[in-house]
């Protein structure tokens, strides 16, 4: 029995290995080594301090309309740590994460946020898609370069990210049909935050979980617990080698929470009470990691202090960097548009200048 | 009277058109208990309820498409798209089946809409946020577009849009929702649709702006004033159909012109103005036309947006340009 068929959505189980309080459920064990779980919790307490310095900016008018990954590092760091070089990711606009995972620097994903186009260029060899704000729309092209992959014979496999408020998108149902229908190795990873900027979950979709709307296209599905490092990754890692085998897509539904705001353009007390954060807060996936390596004496205050700082250091090197490169110059907004700017790109671009 | 800004001016003509009418729905995105993303819905949720105010799941295409099936029925649904990059899901809807519906049952269907969408750039938001599909909408038959550029403008556009046996494309110009402060009376007055707004009387060049770009017009012309150029600044308010009568009634009388919007150049609405002027008032025109418009290409983050979006000084070199022509 494969992991998708012991956790079929329609049985209503939610995928766990560690517990909240840092403990394993019974007969279950992390699935990578003490040292790569500690490296992995490194990668999140990186991630954590990154967004909330992202955060710090655009308060001080340092960066533009920022969307924070707060909560969400489980999710990210457990799915994109099981991909190979090679492998291409398609990230929404809430994916500090794992673009750091694939390896963009961060200063490229501060730059983005600060408002420079160069920001978008990942960096040679790591096929990270820009930020896709138009929500939903991406999978679709996550389905089409593993189509491609599968018909050209390379055996990668592509991952799209999403949130709850994707899958009302038309878009979504077609890319999860097209992936049933030609089995492509595609993994459509939805980090079910329970927001949609003010619609709850509840109001999304009727669907008792989203993870079973993977039946309807013939594909795998699963409901994962998103806080959980462990289950993500397992799961994960379950369904990339099913598409690298040739067993085609899987639809992964994190359950995870959003901590923060929409984006910093938006103000979560309209529409959600201190209250109804309270509970989540106990499930934080930082939380029960650091509770896991203490039981196993990898973690104690001097550790936490150590990685916080190495943290620190790097981020404040990587803002230094971003807010070093100077603003883009008039030809950077034309050259790029074609593969040969246009005459009349060229015109344009001609004028500009004479009016600057 | 009150002196409201964009956002309230709107707001209270939701409120108080769905007083009068109670077959009118706001559906959107975050438009209920958030009262949506710039608070143009705000209170209206807590005021009429649930089922008149309605939080939809995150699908354009669905709004709209759904919003045209309670027309269809009777209901007069006014749909948020949240923002201009998002309507393009809906241009399915919109094209093939809204702008279409009278003309195919020959008018035995009918499906009288509002879509409201906040347009254009200027406030350094992210990518998607900033766009200015007009004129694709405008070479959209069927339908009507209609784009405020004052408070007062907005509650009186709207009321008539809402009123129209037509559905309408109402873009709102988010650049400034809440930047011009003005009296807006409280009760019903109406603007009607197609008529344009002599926004200044002049006489040396006809200005044509509508949305954002009036205020960047006036401004222009204040600069302008000490070159003792006087402007004539029309706004069309209504971009489909056009008030053709009102632009050449003016073209004629100073023969000059220039036409500002913040979309690309090419096949923007300034091309179909030029088009329109030279098949009516050729023989009046003193000088070519001048276009100061956006470029072809997406508008820039926020770094670079400042080179994309037409500006005073822009407005000032075309019109010394037409004057010296």
């Amino acid at each position: 029995m494969s992991l998708f068929d012991d956790y079929h959505p329609l049985k209503g189980k939610m995928f766990q290995i560690l517990k909240p309080d840092g403990t394993l459920h019974l007969d279950m064990k992390p699935p990578v080594s003490d040292q790569e779980i500690f490296n992995l919790y490194q990668k999140m307490v990186f991630i954590r301090l990154a967004d909330q310095k992202a955060l710090m900016l655009q308060r001080q008018g340092r960066m533009g309309t920022y969307a924070p990954v707060w909560g969400q590092e489980a999710c990210q760091v457990g799915s994109a740590s099981v991909l190979r070089k090679g492998d291409w990711v398609f990230p929404a606009f809430r994916e500090l994460g794992a673009s750091l995972m694939m390896g963009v620097p961060l200063k490229t994903i501060y730059l983005y946020w600060m408002g420079n186009e160069e920001g978008s260029r990942a960096p040679d060899g790591i096929n990270m898609m820009p930020v896709s704000i138009p929500v939903g729309t991406h999978p679709l092209h996550a389905v089409g370069t593993a189509w491609a992959a599968k018909i050209k014979g390379d055996k990668i496999v592509t991952v799209s990210y999403f949130g709850d408020g994707a899958t009302s998108k038309g878009d979504f149902h077609e890319a999860m049909n097209l992936a049933g229908v030609f089995k492509v190795p595609t993994i459509f990873f939805c980090q079910n935050n329970q927001f949609a900027i003010s619609v709850p979950r509840k109001i999304q979709t009727a669907s008792e979980t989203i993870a079973q709307k993977a039946v309807a296209y013939g594909v795998d599905g699963i409901q994962v617990d998103g806080n959980d490092l462990f289950a993500v990754y397992a799961a994960t890692k379950e369904a990339v080698d099913k598409a690298r085998s040739g067993g085609g897509a899987t639809l992964i539904e994190g359950v995870t929470y959003r901590f923060g705001p929409h984006t910093t353009a938006d103000d979560p007390t309209k529409y959600r009470r201190e209250e109804e954060i309270e509970p989540w807060k106990a499930l934080d996936p930082l939380v029960r990691l650091r509770l896991y390596l203490k039981g196993r004496g990898l973690w104690n205050d001097e550790v936490e202090k150590q990685v916080t700082e190495k943290a620190q250091n790097e981020i404040d090197q990587a803002v230094k960097e971003a807010e070093a490169v100077s603003t883009p110059d008039v030809e950077d907004i034309f050259k790029y548009v074609y593969a040969e700017m246009t005459p009349q790109l060229q015109e344009q671009m001609e004028y500009l200048k004479g009016t600057l | 009277m009150p002196r409201l800004n964009m956002v309230e001016a709107i707001n209270l003509a939701l409120r108080e058109e769905m007083e009068r009418d109670d077959r009118i729905v706001v559906l959107g995105e975050d438009v209920g208990r958030e009262g949506g993303v710039f608070r143009v819905t705000d209170g209206l949720q807590a005021r009429f309820g649930d089922d008149r105010v309605v939080d939809t799941p995150l699908a354009e295409a669905g709004i709209v498409g759904t919003a045209m099936g309670m027309a269809l029925y009777g209901l007069r649904p006014i749909a948020e798209i949240q923002f201009d990059g998002f309507l393009y899901p809906c241009l399915d809807q919109i094209t093939n089946h809204i702008g279409r519906m009278r003309n195919r049952s020959r008018g035995r269907f009918t499906c009288p809409l509002v879509i409201r969408v906040p347009y254009g750039g200027g406030i350094h938001a992210p990518e998607h946020h900033s766009e200015s599909p007009e004129a694709i909408l405008a070479h959209t038959p069927g339908i009507k577009v209609v784009i405020p550029s004052t408070p007062y403008e907005a509650k009186g556009l709207l009321l008539s849009s809402i009123r129209s046996p037509d559905p309408v494309i109402f873009l709102e110009p988010k650049r400034i929702y809440r930047a011009i402060r003005e009296e807006v009376p409280e009760g019903d007055y109406t603007i009607p649709l197609g008529k344009a707004r002599m926004v200044q009387k002049g006489k040396d060049v006809t200005v044509i702006a509508w949305g954002a770009m009036v205020r960047e017009v006036l401004n222009a012309a204040e600069e302008l004033k000490g070159d003792k150029i006087n402007l004539e600044i029309i706004d069309p308010r209504t971009i489909s159909p056009m008030d053709v009568d009102s632009i050449i009634h003016s073209v004629r009388k100073t023969g000059r012109v220039v036409i500002v919007h913040e979309a690309p150049k090419t096949c923007g609405l300034g091309a179909e103005i030029i088009a329109l002027i030279n098949e009516k008032a050729f023989l009046s025109l003193q000088s070519p036309i001048e276009r100061v418009t956006g470029f072809d290409i997406p508008v820039p983050l926020l770094k670079s947006e400042h080179y994309y979006l037409p500006n005073p000084k822009r407005i000032v070199m075309a019109v010394k340009k037409v004057m010296s022509f």
